[in-house]
């Protein structure tokens, strides 16, 4: 049985300030199918489908819709096309019932009469699609009322009844619960049965397997590949996405491992009311010693922020230990005290915690050392003695694009604005340094020079917990490897490692 | 009994103004537009419909053209906010101490300071207004009958007309409205401009209507205790006409009490719907036993946020 096409994208290419995020990405989903589109964290997935739905325009390429070539002209163009995509993100209004919330982005000269009338209509409507597809929605609900389930399934009614043929699900699964997937991607399946077509965006290869019909695979903004998921085994596809390129891992200097510095012992989440399985910590264990970079690997979301939120002091709600040299509860620590021990923190997010954007640069860097006093007490600052360090670290660590120290830190790119922060938390050799993804969206040469700066903590004695969902970075920089699955680490691996077990385990864990 | 009578009578009187610059800043908050200068719009509604009528000898004309000046301030006020993306709550500020400036230096200017208007006729609803003690509030100015059903016709705009989701979609949510397709900076500017002219309008009843002549100053805080209002009436119209109601009523009793022998301090009268609005506002700040119901928290959600779409990368 062959059957029609039913949206093709061909040799699509795009490119955000001059990083190439497609280069000639092909795709056709058909009609009647579900096809998954697998790739790790930054593969391109989420490019490709926002221009299937209209909100980028490419560069280069084409779109065919039941083979017809198309330009689409923005969203609203690729909604009347017939092109509906659920975003990670939902928008809905929260004090608006269902019904209100479905009016709202529905094409409203469609339906005739009152506002009354026609909310009647629409309620109508979803009742009668929420229960063929047995989604037990009522039209009257608030949607601030709703699960995060049950809000999505709001989003994939929208979309239903504004027309759309092709459905597009971006991490549809990423919010759920193992059930609650099971449930939806059950419901999808349906869908595509009776003749749409739907594009599952994942990183999950068990989704993959079990629900998919199709499955093109991306890799570093390229479709490697596109197969019948039934066709081939778990580890070929986990090869296909990973890659094998085997990265030149760095021949480590030679360093010694010293003393237990932190001990993590059964750290969990307090018990929230969210329904996620995911992004909360369920018992991770682990301990860190003096001259180690321990790696934390994992698929986004598995909680590795919420660790890097609790061991940086971010407030995150937890039970369990956090015992450093075996006496201090971490959690117990100030600011002030954490800066005493010397410990350095790298936090993923570079403007948001780790700098303050619009001060100055080297008032951010003299942030580091308030607590000493260096740069004057209470009511007085030593602001020469600022520039003039300031001036030193940024040469030392080579921060570049510094035009005057007076300017402000928000001006600095991706990872000069890293290594600024890099110079601060580095800038009296650090005991314990926490880093979150410190190089992330950075070109090679940064990174290369934060990595240089991680060896060079651990070469000093340093313990290093590096929590990274980048796979070569963590087995270029780490002695030892956590894998961290649905929050916990599943399995340590002790280097060399073998890059195909660690992608296994990353994703087995169902 | 006389001095009930009387009091109940004077409630209306005392009460629109409230109700309308309270009903205005509703339609312009609903939309998200934080609006603290209604206390500025007032003036200007009060000195423009006073000197409507000294140009055009009739008091519709001067209500419209009030409303009209009231509207025409607050573009600038939209600029300052939508277009510049101005804090809120500093571009209020400035409007009113604008207005307070701009409608005094005015007033002299054109001539229109302590000049006596008619405003319009009492109309006696009978036989409504042979009733004992209520009688005499059937026998009131038009606006003040006019007063409920604009009240009527708001709420029906806002709760049953697809224009007025989508306004409450951009007070609430304007990422979600713009994705929508809702154009949220034209509704915000609409919102700004349709709330400025009800302002308008309140403040022209207190000059046209009620004290019949343009004194510099006169709404006499007026506007800020319709701010208070809005919160208290956690931004429903028709909780803000009970609001409206109650406020007039304290408003009303004070030269009542004086009437009756009850020997008050001038600054202490004076002071009473002041000291009124804050008991009110720490009532509403007090927690509730069901606090957590999302019924009891009506903030338009993005209420003094500036609408930035999400860039486009």
């Amino acid at each position: 049985m062959s059957l029609k096409n039913a949206l093709q994208l061909d040799r699509v290419s795009k490119s955000f300030d001059g990083f190439k995020a497609l280069s000639d990405a092909s795709f056709t989903a058909r009609w009647g199918e579900v096809h998954a589109l697998l790739g790790e964290n930054g593969a391109g997935k989420s490019s490709l489908m926002n221009i299937a739905a209209g909100l980028y325009a490419p560069e280069a390429g084409a779109l065919f819709i039941d083979d017809n070539p198309v330009r689409l002209t923005g969203p609203r163009d690729a909604m009347r096309q017939g092109i509906g995509m659920v975003h990670q993100h939902f928008k809905l209004v929260s004090p608006f019932t269902v019904a209100q919330n479905i009016l709202l982005s529905m094409n409203q000269s469609a339906l005739r009469g009152f506002y009354d009338h026609k909310l009647a209509k629409v309620s109508q409507a979803i009742s009668q699609k929420s229960e063929e597809l047995g989604f037990g929605i009522d039209p009257r609900t608030r949607t601030d009322r709703l699960s995060v389930a049950e809000q999505q399934r709001v989003e994939i009614l929208k979309v239903l009844l504004a027309g759309a043929k092709i459905l597009i699900l971006d991490e549809p699964t990423a919010v759920l619960t193992d059930d609650e997937s099971n449930r939806l991607l059950t419901t999808v399946k349906a869908l595509a049965t009776r003749g749409a077509a739907v594009i599952l965006v994942t990183h999950k290869m068990h989704d993959v397997m079990r629900y998919a019909d199709q499955v093109t695979i991306m890799r570093g903004g390229k479709t490697v590949a596109t197969l019948a998921p039934q066709s081939v085994d778990l580890s070929k596809l986990v090869k296909l996405t990973v890659g094998d390129t085997d990265s030149a891992r760095s021949v480590s200097e030679p360093h010694i491992r010293g003393a237990a510095r932190l001990v993590i012992t059964d750290l969990s989440s307090a018990q929230t009311t969210t329904q996620a399985s995911n992004g909360v910590l369920r018992g991770v264990n682990l301990t860190l010693h003096s001259g180690e970079i321990y790696g934390i690997a994992g698929v986004g979301g598995n909680g590795q922020t919420e660790l890097a939120n609790a061991l940086m002091g971010f407030g995150a709600p937890t039970c369990g230990d956090m015992l450093l040299d075996g006496q201090t509860q971490l959690q117990s620590l100030t600011p002030t005290e954490r800066r005493a021990q010397g410990i350095a923190a790298i936090p993923a997010d570079r403007y948001g915690a780790a700098l303050a954007a619009p001060l100055s640069v080297a008032d951010n860097y003299a942030m580091g050392q308030i607590h000493s006093g260096r740069y004057g007490s209470f009511g007085w600052l030593n602001s020469r003695k600022i520039a003039a360090d300031t001036t030193k670290a940024i040469e030392a660590f080579d921060v570049q694009g510094v035009r005057s120290i007076h300017q402000k830190a928000a001006l600095l790119s991706g990872g000069n604005a890293q290594k600024l922060v890099i110079a601060r938390e580095f800038n009296h050799p650090p005991a314990i340094v926490f880093a979150h993804s410190p190089s992330r969206g950075l070109d090679v040469r940064a990174m290369g020079a934060i990595h240089a700066r991680l060896h060079a903590a651990r070469a000093a004695g340093a313990a290093v917990l590096l929590i990274s969902e980048d796979l070569d970075e963590v087995l270029a920089l780490a002695d030892r490897i956590g894998v961290m699955s649905s929050g916990r680490i599943v399995v340590e691996f002790n280097q060399p490692a073998d890059r195909q077990a660690i992608g296994q385990a990353m994703v087995h864990h169902v | 009994m006389e001095i009930i009578s009387s009091w109940v009578g004077n409630i209306p009187d005392l009460a629109v103004p409230f109700a309308l610059a309270a009903l205005g800043l509703i339609v312009t908050e609903r939309a998200g537009v934080l609006a603290l200068g209604a206390e500025g719009l007032m003036l200007v509604g009060a000195l423009f419909g006073v000197g409507g009528y000294l140009l055009f000898d009739s008091t519709g004309i001067a209500l419209l053209l009030a409303m009209l000046a009231a509207s025409g301030v607050s573009i600038l006020f939209a600029v300052m906010v939508l277009v510049l993306r101005i804090n809120q709550v500093i571009a209020g500020l400035a409007l009113v101490f604008f207005c307070q400036g701009l409608t005094a230096l005015l007033g002299i200017l054109f001539g229109w300071a302590s000049h006596p208007v008619s405003g319009f006729e009492a109309w006696t609803l009978w036989p409504l207004s042979e009733l004992p003690i209520v009688g005499r509030l059937f026998i009131q100015n038009p606006v003040v009958y006019l007063t409920p059903l604009i009240f009527f016709a708001v709420a029906i705009y806002l709760n049953h007309s697809m224009s007025g989701l989508k306004l409450r979609a951009v007070g609430e949510n304007p990422q979600a409205a713009d994705a929508a397709g809702i154009p949220v900076l034209t509704y915000r500017f609409a919102a700004i401009l349709a709330g400025a002219a009800l302002i308008g309008l309140a403040g022209a009843y207190i000059s046209v209507l009620s004290t019949k002549m343009w004194i510099e100053d006169m709404t006499g805080g007026r506007g800020w205790i319709a701010v208070a209002l809005v919160i208290f009436a956690r931004w429903s119209p028709w909780r803000a006409f009970a609001g409206a109601i109650l406020f007039g009523s304290i408003e009303a009793l004070i030269p009542q009490l004086a009437a009756a022998g009850v020997r008050l301090p001038q600054y202490f009268v004076f002071m009473t719907p002041y000291v009124v609005t804050l008991a009110v506002m720490i009532w509403v700040a007090l927690p509730k036993r069901d606090q957590n119901k999302p019924d009891q928290k009506n903030q338009p959600d993005a209420l003094g946020e500036p609408f930035i779409r999400e860039e486009r990368r």
